[in-house]
């Protein structure tokens, strides 16, 4: 790891959760400016991926991958 | 950037957020995990209120049958209860063939209220039900303010606003204890510990954004009486000059409320009606029926425009724009309630705060088995960071 360049060490730990969070803000705002419409679709599928992603690493994925990192 | 990169995180700056993540997070655990419980039944009570047959419904008939004068719906309200004034009318808000008036003692703020249901458009009274009782009246009562009225809405506040330090802190602690393993990684083969360390960093980080959301626009509502206080002192001052050191306008000398609404509905077309507030309660003048309109634009459904009418002569006394941080308010309002987005957006607000309730009961097994064991296990869970 400490091969790495700084930068890409940072997105190695932020880029899934910046892109959760991002996913997450626009989902939340989209349905405000919708009624049953478009917005609530998007507002839908962006706040679903994070659910998702939770339940999938939390609970759903059982395979080796779940080792430690070897470094 | 560099300051989330372990290089350039020092030990004591790691312990210093530690700190901070731990006393924030111990001192709102409990609170937090109470209005999670409560607040996942309140997600959905529309649909328990259809299942437990509480939600009232207008009998069907023709669009266009005509509605009965809204004064005739009042005085069938105020016949189930003489001895109470009005506080409050509001048109179903799923269905406008519906008036629902709140009846007190006295027009001050009170828990001690009765609902009457009439029909908008036969005056018949359809229902009496009781909004203070049962299972989610006990559920949004230990939501909202702990049965404590305004010092407890503040001390809920105070505690959401812990853990929104609970939260950054967590965020930060989050680099060095993922430093070595890749995003969603949970270590079920180690010990049960470890592997709860992984699932809170893993549940803490997903939920990041909305609990930071949902959180914040809590700690706001709970500061909705006094922003509505300060509203009232802000805008209506001035309105309400000529009207000093008159008593609240007696029920005897009120204009019509239907020839009212009619003013306030010319004062302000495209809207639709939210509530009435009656002279003297809190959200209206003693001199006025404040009538709040709604847009029915999807952003502008969620905000409010007050309209003021004299309640004596039924005049539009004024119709003043709400200013920013009542907007701010009223916006809060369906970020935190997740009631804006239909039946996907609910029962993802309801796995995301299950989510939440186990990101706080993993923190706090977390802490005790700590205090068990340390500080020997944490060093060896923490890929060498001492937290």
């Amino acid at each position: 790891m400490s091969a790495r360049k700084p930068s890409s060490h940072f997105l190695f730990l932020w880029a899934w959760p910046i892109v959760l969070g991002v996913l997450t803000a626009v989902g939340l705002v989209a349905a405000l400016f919708s009624d049953d419409g478009w917005g609530d679709v998007l507002a839908g599928i962006c706040l679903a991926i994070p659910t998702a992603t939770g339940i999938w690493y939390g609970w759903l994925r059982r395979s080796p991958r779940t080792l430690p990192k070897a470094d | 950037m560099a300051f989330f990169d372990l290089n350039f995180m020092q030990n004591t700056t790691i312990k210093a957020w530690a700190w901070v993540h731990k006393w924030s997070s111990l001192v709102c655990t409990v609170f937090m995990l109470l209005l999670c419980l409560t607040g996942l039944p309140l997600i959905f009570h529309h649909e328990i209120g259809h299942l437990l047959g509480t939600e009232i419904e207008a009998p069907p008939m023709p669009a266009d049958t005509p509605r009965v004068s809204l004064d005739e719906v009042l005085s069938v309200a105020r016949a189930q209860y003489p001895d109470r004034v009005v506080q409050f009318a509001s048109p179903g808000e799923d269905d406008d063939n519906l008036w629902f008036v709140t009846m007190t003692p006295t027009p001050e703020p009170t828990t001690d209220f009765r609902s009457v249901v009439v029909d908008a458009r036969t005056g018949e009274l359809l229902a009496q039900p009781r909004f203070d009782e049962g299972f989610m009246w006990i559920m949004f009562k230990l939501h909202v303010d702990l049965f404590a009225g305004l010092a407890g809405k503040l001390f809920l506040g105070f505690m959401g606003l812990l853990m929104l330090v609970a939260i950054v802190s967590g965020t930060v602690l989050y680099a060095p204890f993922m430093r070595k393993l890749s995003f969603g990684t949970v270590r079920r083969e180690r010990q049960t510990h470890v592997k709860w360390l992984d699932l809170h960093n893993l549940l803490g980080i997903v939920t990041l954004v909305w609990l930071l959301v949902v959180g914040a626009t809590g700690v706001i509502n709970t500061w909705a009486d006094l922003v509505i206080k300060y509203w009232q002192h802000d805008q209506l001052t001035s309105i309400l000059q000529p009207y000093q050191g008159q008593p609240t306008v007696p029920q005897a000398q009120r204009a019509s409320v239907q020839q009212s609404l009619d003013v306030a509905h010319q004062a302000a077309p495209n809207t639709k009606l939210y509530f009435i507030a009656f002279p003297g309660t809190s959200f209206s003048s003693p001199h006025h029926h404040t009538f709040f309109l709604k847009g029915n634009e999807p952003l502008t459904s969620k905000l409010m425009w007050p309209v003021l009418v004299d309640a004596k002569t039924a005049q539009l006394t004024a119709a003043p724009q709400m200013p920013w941080y009542v907007k701010t308010l009223l916006l809060s309002q369906p970020l935190h309630f997740g009631d804006y987005g239909g039946r996907p957006m609910q029962i993802i607000w309801a796995l995301l705060d299950i989510a939440s309730i186990i990101v706080l009961g993993s923190g706090l097994y977390l802490w005790l088995r700590k205090r068990k064991t340390a500080p020997k296990a944490m060093t060896q869970t923490n890929n060498g960071v001492n937290a």
